[in-house]
């Protein structure tokens, strides 16, 4: 008797290893591949590391946004690209207004940033909640293809009203002298762009998993997201919850737009499109609904990105093409991502 | 007197026949065929000198459009697979137009004197591949065909939005391939396909060894009407004999529930391929009608923007239903092609500087909101669809919850 159920909880060695590699399909043939680039050419490929993780972290903001509002009302927030570009065109708005020019004194530019970014995160966290409301509410309890394409056309008209507030590309000041190399880890320099970007973004995705995991509010999220009437019964305000989770997403967007902006030196109103796609493939990767998914998603989609823009032949152009093969591949073979939790949709 | 009995049957519709249903039961099916055809080749003959040329030159854009629309109508209307890469077929069959009617391919293909098929005086001296238009017609219907199949099958799998992201995805990939066609990462690197940005121009002109279409030119453009208007027909006529077909009615049984639809015996798989396919095919259709009267074919032609355009026609006409369809895809196309160009002095009468038709995506953006929230149906809905619909069972997808008013 004993015996027989122990052969139950343990299946041959076999099934045990074949179920192993299947688990963890992704993160083999991912980690062979960099292993494989790293024997190769291990300078480039350390580069590549370095950029795409720096890069990484703006997708994360991004994906976590995706994620948020995938995990609480199942709906892929088309407009959320959109919502990263209008708080990257508040940003660069910004600087003139308040006189930021690259030739201002280090502290006010530090100071400068910081009301910058506290700005264009209310801008976009705000849009965001007043899309839920004004596009996503009306639409609850329809099927929830109306609700995809109603997002479709929400992000239209903002990419058109971004056409309408800067219609050529525009270029911030370099407040952070992009370029100029702060270290050199391993003969791989790290410039002032990556730092900048870590140094905006991990504070606020260490606040962001506090938030949803520690406090009253992120429960109720967790709550919902897990079962909407349930929570509702509990006198968790389901409305104000769905509204606060698009917040926070804006929120993340929002910040993502000045960190892009600084980075690349550019803002077009057409940056949110491809930018919301790849950022969409990084919460898928990681496991849509997943947060800590979203951000290890982002930066694995940054390598990639960085070493297909550098290994390729007219790379840059096809970097997108080979993220978005990427994001078929995930959806269609692994829908559940890296971390294995399963989907509705898969 | 057929309209009461059946509605009075169909508890859950409108007590009354439609406005809708009224006005489709005052002629029988032929009679109303013949009188759009009348209509359609009346305006061919005399609305260009009657009504003007804009509005003729935004008609042959539109009948291609309404082709198109047809042709997503069947993924997403009959079949109920939301399709947002639809763009990737026009791409298709407009660069098929490219490669077999132009001298893009002039000491490639055929040598020094290239490959010429039924083809005018004219054209015949060219280098490069020139097939008559027919020919490459129906090629590109082949070939999007069997794309429209291929690109399908890996999303066989998938449902609701996580299939409509992969469209989205192979609709942004496919014109990434023929643009960067010479500097391919996987070895495809070697065919230029589509003379990068700058797309190949010119393409043939249509000809045939029939009055009016042996010397088409540019400037006459009457003959594309017809051509566009002919090739309306036969998508038409082939739009209605699927629907009533085996095929067609195992559609609709997937659209509605899968599940059950497989249970009865019909093959999902094949069933949702040929959906992908023929769909497909009228896509790359209408490219080759569009590559050939646009006399250019380049990839910023092919955006996501055109995609979701395209389901704005269906949508707002009403998905699934064929008459609905064509008015959407009727109405949005004028509107993007005629109405918006002559709006474009109010901007500055209002004192704001702007190009009205730079903003038409966000005014298509608006409809496919305001439609969404207020008549999800569309203007001519089928009635099988408002059904579901209002039982919230729109492409067997469970509403997602409800949350209290208020």
């Amino acid at each position: 008797m004993e015996a027989a159920s122990l052969a139950q909880q343990r299946a041959p060695f076999g099934q045990r290893f074949a179920k192993a590699v299947s688990d963890n399909i992704l993160w083999i043939v991912l980690g062979g591949a960099l292993l494989f680039l790293f024997i190769g050419d291990p300078q480039r490929t350390a580069n590549n590391v370095v950029d795409g993780l720096s890069v990484g972290l703006i997708w994360a903001l991004i994906a976590l946004g995706y994620t948020l509002v995938y995990g609480i009302i199942e709906l892929i927030n088309f407009a959320h690209g959109e919502v990263f570009m209008i708080g990257a065109f508040v940003s660069v708005s910004l600087y003139g207004t308040l006189g930021l020019a690259t030739d201002t004194a280090v502290p006010a530019v530090v100071l400068g940033l910081v009301v910058v970014l506290a700005i264009s995160m209310l801008a976009s966290g705000v849009l965001n909640t007043m899309i839920e409301r004004v596009a996503y509410r009306p639409l609850r309890g329809a099927p929830k293809l109306a609700a995809l394409i109603t997002a479709i056309g929400m992000s239209f008209i903002l990419q058109n009203v971004g056409l309408l507030w800067r219609p050529t590309p525009d270029s911030p000041p370099d407040l952070i002298r992009t370029q100029r190399e702060v270290f050199e880890i391993f003969g791989v320099g790290v410039v002032r762009s990556d730092l900048f970007a870590l140094i905006v973004t991990v504070p606020l995705l260490l606040a962001l998993l506090w938030f949803v995991g520690q406090t009253k509010y992120g429960k109720a999220m967790r709550a919902t997201a897990q079962d909407p009437d349930a929570a509702r019964l509990m006198g968790i305000d389901v409305n104000r919850t769905i509204s606060l989770t698009f917040l926070l997403g804006g929120l993340m967007a929002g910040a993502a737009g000045l960190i892009y902006g600084l980075y690349n030196q550019t803002v077009q109103f057409n940056m949110g499109f491809t930018a919301g796609l790849i950022a969409f493939t990084a919460a898928v990767m990681g496991g849509i609904g997943n947060l800590k998914g979203a951000v290890v998603g982002g930066l694995i989609i940054g390598i990639i990105q960085q070493t297909a823009e550098s290994r390729l032949d007219n790379g840059s152009a096809w970097a997108p093409a080979v993220v978005f093969a990427i994001l078929i591949v995930v959806m269609v073979f692994r829908p559940q991502g890296l971390f294995g939790e399963e989907t509705r949709e898969g | 007197m057929s309209t009461t009995a059946e509605s009075t049957a169909a508890p859950r519709a409108t007590a009354q026949p439609s406005f809708f249903d009224r006005v489709a039961n005052l002629l029988p099916g032929w009679g109303w065929a013949l009188l759009f055809a009348a209509i359609g080749i009346a305006y061919g003959a005399l609305g260009q000198e009657w009504f003007g040329e804009e509005l003729y030159d935004a008609m042959i854009t539109t009948l291609a459009f309404v082709i198109m629309a047809l042709g997503l109508n069947i993924v997403v209307g009959f079949a109920g697979l939301l399709d947002l890469g639809y763009v990737a077929f026009y791409a298709i069959g407009a660069f098929v137009a490219g490669w077999l009617m132009s001298a893009h391919f002039a000491g490639v293909i055929g040598g020094e004197d290239g490959i010429h098929i039924g083809v005018s005086e004219v054209t015949r001296n060219l280098p490069g591949l020139h097939i008559n238009f027919i020919i490459v017609l129906i090629a590109a219907a082949a070939f999007t065909a069997l794309w429209g199949a291929v690109l399908g099958f890996p999303t066989l799998r998938l449902r609701g939005d996580y299939l409509a992201i992969v469209t989205l995805a192979f609709g942004e990939i496919v014109p990434r391939v023929f643009e960067l066609s010479q500097s391919g990462p996987f070895g495809i690197g070697s065919v230029d396909l589509s003379n990068g940005r700058q797309g190949i121009t010119p393409i043939d002109k249509p000809y045939l060894p029939v009055p009016g279409l042996e010397n088409v030119t540019r400037i006459e453009i009457k003959p594309y009407y017809f051509i566009a208007l002919a090739m309306l027909a036969i998508t038409l006529f082939v739009n209605f004999r699927l629907r009533d077909s085996r095929l067609g009615r195992a559609w609709i049984a997937v659209r509605e529930d899968e599940v059950a639809a497989a249970a009865m015996g019909v093959d999902l798989v094949r069933v949702k391929l040929w959906a992908y396919a023929i769909g497909a095919a009228l896509g790359g259709f209408a490219g080759v009608f569009l590559g050939f009267y646009r006399n250019t074919v380049n990839v910023d032609q092919f955006e996501f923007g055109f995609s979701v355009f395209v389901l704005c026609m269906v949508i707002i006409g009403g998905m699934g239903n064929i008459a609905g369809v064509v008015l959407g895809a009727v109405v949005l196309s004028l509107f993007d092609k005629y109405v918006l160009p002559e709006l474009n002095g109010v901007p500055d009468a209002v004192g704001l500087d702007f190009d009205v038709t730079a903003v038409a995506f966000g005014v298509f953006g608006f409809f496919l909101l305001v439609m969404m929230t207020l008549r999800p149906e569309g203007f001519l809905p089928n009635r099988r669809r408002r059904m579901e619909l209002h039982e919230g069972d729109m492409l067997h997808e469970e509403p997602v919850y409800e949350v209290r008013k208020g």
